[in-house]
């Protein structure tokens, strides 16, 4: 069903803004326990938001979520959400690297910098993921990750709480898949 | 068409590694040991921005032509700071550090990485506050002579102060903000009286040696830029800056966990990053 199933993905990042949490939520609790990859999420927060994502994200009890720390080393299985107020980028080493350089399309952590730099690391093993928000954050990115021969999912704009970022992701970077929030959580299960 | 993907990715990555090498023979600024990744990101945003034909043209550009070199250097520097940045660290700090110090007939404080000065003032106007400033002496370094520049002048775009005074307000600031500064139109000038016991000076943390006999050293989001190597390289410095009982403050994502240099210092406040050095036994 799905390009390059049998392809040996490594890591998966996604990206959402307004209306993240709900949607989040949805994927994280349908997700299987013993899903086997990294998940690296970038959500945009308020810049003085303490750590409640990873805490609220962690306490579905599926997979461990936490924040990511700075040179640390994405492990399988583990989730990571981009700590409020620091871009993540993919060091070419694989290991995280924080910086508190100027937002990116108004945003600090920004979805672009993270697919980016995860597009470069992980070229075609990666799998990127746009949800639903209100600004463009993330459509290069995402195009970034398909041209490094990635596999691309947006979430459905009908579906989304806000259409902007997966309408304008669908738009420019012409996904290799849409789907609904259920969908990319069978999905993701379905790499197992 | 990933091959050819990557195989561009790799040629870039030599061009950048070129440009960084071009900057440390021809200005001794020695980016080698920062994140790639930040280097990669922020010499490409040039790149875009230069209508320059190729990485490597840029490079030509670094070794004869000292703007353009001006130019990436503002590129590469981190120079995005706010007052009170992280107010939670600065609540701390009062609580904690502070009051230590007053004990001390005379504080020396070193800033290291100090930008575009805001937390320097934040640290000045706390000190202020608490009765220390007549008798404490910052040092504000940073290896970046441009920005120091800036710093000196205690002066910010007007657009900024609504968000500096929240963060002062959520820091415990005991007054009111504008009792601080000055403004126009455009701008905002810090008053006198916070800038006159700073010292601020070209200091290069990757080449230069550490100042001697420090009550404080705050160095705050700087390390994240630097590999592991570098990184401890530099809180050795910071060791060796600071006697038993002097303090270190460090980024909200920066901490000692990881350094060779983890035991000469304990936690003070762990989760804001506030530590002391050990006496030596």
């Amino acid at each position: 069903m799905f390009v390059g199933e049998e392809k040996g993905y490594q890591a998966v990042v996604i990206g959402s803004s307004a209306g993240g949490l709900h949607a989040l939520k949805t994927i994280f609790e349908s997700l299987d326990g013993k899903f086997p990859l990294p998940v690296i999420v970038v959500q945009h927060m308020s810049p003085d938001a303490d750590d409640y994502l990873a805490t609220f994200l962690n306490s579905m009890k599926k997979i461990r979520v936490k924040e990511a720390d700075e040179k640390e080393i994405p492990k399988a299985g583990v989730a990571y959400i981009a700590p409020p107020n620091y871009h993540l980028l993919m060091e070419h080493d694989g290991s995280f690297t924080l910086t508190i350089g100027e937002r990116v399309n108004y945003a600090r952590p920004s979805v672009d910098v993270l697919f980016e730099t995860a597009a470069e690391f992980y070229g075609e093993d990666l799998i990127g993921i746009i949800l639903t928000g209100a600004n463009n954050d993330g459509s290069l990115g995402l195009k970034k990750i398909k041209e490094h021969g990635g596999l691309t999912i947006v979430q459905d704009p009908n579906e989304a709480e806000s259409d902007t970022m997966p309408r304008t992701a669908l738009e420019m970077a012409k996904p290799d898949h849409v789907l609904t929030l259920k969908e990319i959580a069978n999905f993701l299960n379905s790499l197992i | 068409m990933k091959k050819k993907e990557e195989e561009n990715l790799e040629n870039q990555d030599i061009e950048i590694r070129l440009l960084i090498e071009a900057l440390y023979l021809k200005y001794g600024f020695d980016f080698r040991n920062y994140s790639k990744a930040h280097l990669k990101r922020r010499i490409l945003n040039r790149f875009q921005i230069s209508g320059l034909g190729s990485i490597t043209e840029m490079t030509r550009r670094v070794v004869y032509d000292s703007e353009f070199t001006d130019q990436l250097l503002m590129d590469l520097s981190i120079t995005v700071t706010e007052m009170f940045r992280d107010p939670s660290f600065y609540k701390a700090l009062r609580q904690s550090v502070l009051p230590v110090l007053r004990t001390y007939p005379h504080v020396k404080i070193w800033h290291a990485g100090c930008a575009s000065g805001e937390e320097v003032y934040s640290m000045a106007i706390m000190l202020k506050e608490e009765g220390l400033l007549h008798k404490t002496q910052i040092y504000a370094t940073d290896f970046n002579p441009m920005i120091i520049r800036y710093a000196k002048k205690a002066q910010y775009p007007i657009s900024r102060i609504k968000e500096f005074t929240v963060s002062y307000q959520k820091a415990g600031g005991k007054h009111s903000f504008s009792d601080y500064y000055t403004a126009d139109d455009e701008k905002a000038k810090l008053n006198e009286v916070l800038r006159k016991n700073i010292v601020f000076a070209n200091h290069n943390l990757v080449t230069d040696s550490g100042f001697a006999e420090m009550n404080l050293v705050v160095c705050r989001n700087v390390l994240i830029y630097f590999n592991k190597q570098l990184q401890d390289k530099v809180i050795g410095l910071f060791m060796e800056s600071l006697p038993g009982g002097g303090f270190l403050c460090l980024g909200s994502k920066e901490n000692l966990q990881f350094s060779s240099h983890y035991n000469a210092f304990e936690p003070v406040v762990d989760n804001e990053r506030i530590y002391i050095k050990k006496y030596s036994s």
